[in-house]
């Protein structure tokens, strides 16, 4: 005899990580600790956004990042110039970070510091526009990049990013006259699937447009 | 590759699953709810599904992967819609921007098709002792 039966599941795909991001998320908050997660393509200039961050508020806060990078530690050494905890989480080939890796990260972050005195956490994840979008670390909100030369189509085209960033920098904008870029579009592309993002356009290198990074972001942290 | 890291997640659900019941169960179809507004290319998840499963207790497991539209609801129009991913996501009407999505963002293990293994072995010990 042979009888099929149904088993109800009901479980999210992703639902290992989750419990793992809201775990990493319940850490943060015990020790008062804000948690952003920073995404881009590669190249975007989240490395240089967190290096004008690290020396702009770094009487104001007292910050510590955590560096995700495939293979190597150049991004972390560019980081520790600023005499910040600088945690590197080698992925391997994984092309995001996982709550797990977070949750190794911030096990070493409290070996290094107390983690009490630590305001701001900065994740910088793994340039990708696909992938991280799906995998919470437990941060308290979404930092995406979109840099001038990547196009009007790119919200687009990866939408899930754009739909879940609760931030917006448009970066390396002092390129814009040597583009055919309509910035205007951008904004518009993203505002069709999340109207309330807060959207800033910057440039790291002539530091145009920070100044309101750093408001929003001290924001976050006062909260 | 993200799919690789899902499908690792997706056999240990089933492991936990197949672990916990009473008696031992043959699994022969798995059951997923994909929605179209994810990162997840279903064709990927069932390759890395197949690869992954070779050589272990759900190799020839059949994975039934159900795609979800993404449907938006308008508050202006009071009307759903179907945003065209890539191309456009406000309201086709009034334009307003997407806001309030009802489906495509499904991510789910929804069920298991199972039989139960020796159905005779199982029931023969209470038989016996009855004797």
């Amino acid at each position: 005899m042979h009888q099929t039966f149904d088993a109800a599941i009901e479980l999210n795909l992703l639902h290992a990580n989750q419990d793992g991001a809201n775990h990493n998320r319940d850490r943060f908050d015990r020790w008062g600790i804000t948690c952003l997660n920073i995404m881009s393509s590669p190249g975007a200039g989240k490395t240089v956004l967190l290096e004008k961050t690290l020396a702009a508020l770094q009487d104001k806060l007292s910050m510590a990042v955590i560096e995700g990078d495939m293979t190597t530690e150049l991004d972390a050494d560019r980081l520790r110039q600023y005499n910040v905890p600088v945690i590197p989480i080698n992925t391997g080939r994984s092309c995001h970070l996982d709550s797990k890796m977070v949750a190794g990260g911030i096990h070493t972050l409290e070996h290094q510091c107390n983690p009490e005195t630590i305001d701001l956490v900065l994740v910088e994840n793994v340039g990708n526009l696909v992938c991280p979008a799906e995998f919470e670390v437990g941060e308290h909100a979404k930092v995406a990049l979109l840099s001038v030369t990547e196009g009007e189509d790119k919200p687009l085209k990866y939408p899930v990013m754009f739909q879940e960033a609760d931030c917006l920098l448009i970066t390396k904008i002092d390129l814009a006259p040597y583009l055919d870029i309509d910035i205007e579009r951008i904004i518009s592309n993203v505002r069709q699937m999340n109207p309330n993002v807060a959207i800033f356009t910057v440039s790291a290198k002539t530091e145009v447009g920070l100044d309101l990074w750093f408001n929003w972001l001290l924001n976050q942290v006062n909260k | 590759m993200h799919e690789t890291d899902m499908t690792k997640a997706l056999i240990l659900t089933i492991k936990d699953w197949a672990e916990s019941q009473p008696q031992p169960s043959q699994i022969e179809k798995v059951h997923l709810v994909v929605g179209k507004f994810t990162c997840v290319e279903p064709v990927s998840l069932q390759f890395a599904f197949e690869v992954q499963t070779r050589n272990t207790f759900l190799e020839g497991v059949e994975l039934v992967i159900k795609d979800i539209p993404l449907i938006a609801f308008c508050h202006g129009c009071q009307e759903e819609y179907r945003p065209e991913i890539g191309l456009q996501y406000s309201c086709p009407d009034c334009h307003s921007p997407m806001e309030d999505i009802r489906s495509g963002r499904e991510l789910k293990i929804d069920h298991i098709e199972y039989s139960i293994k020796n159905v005779g072995a199982v029931r023969e010990p209470p038989l016996l002792t009855n004797n």
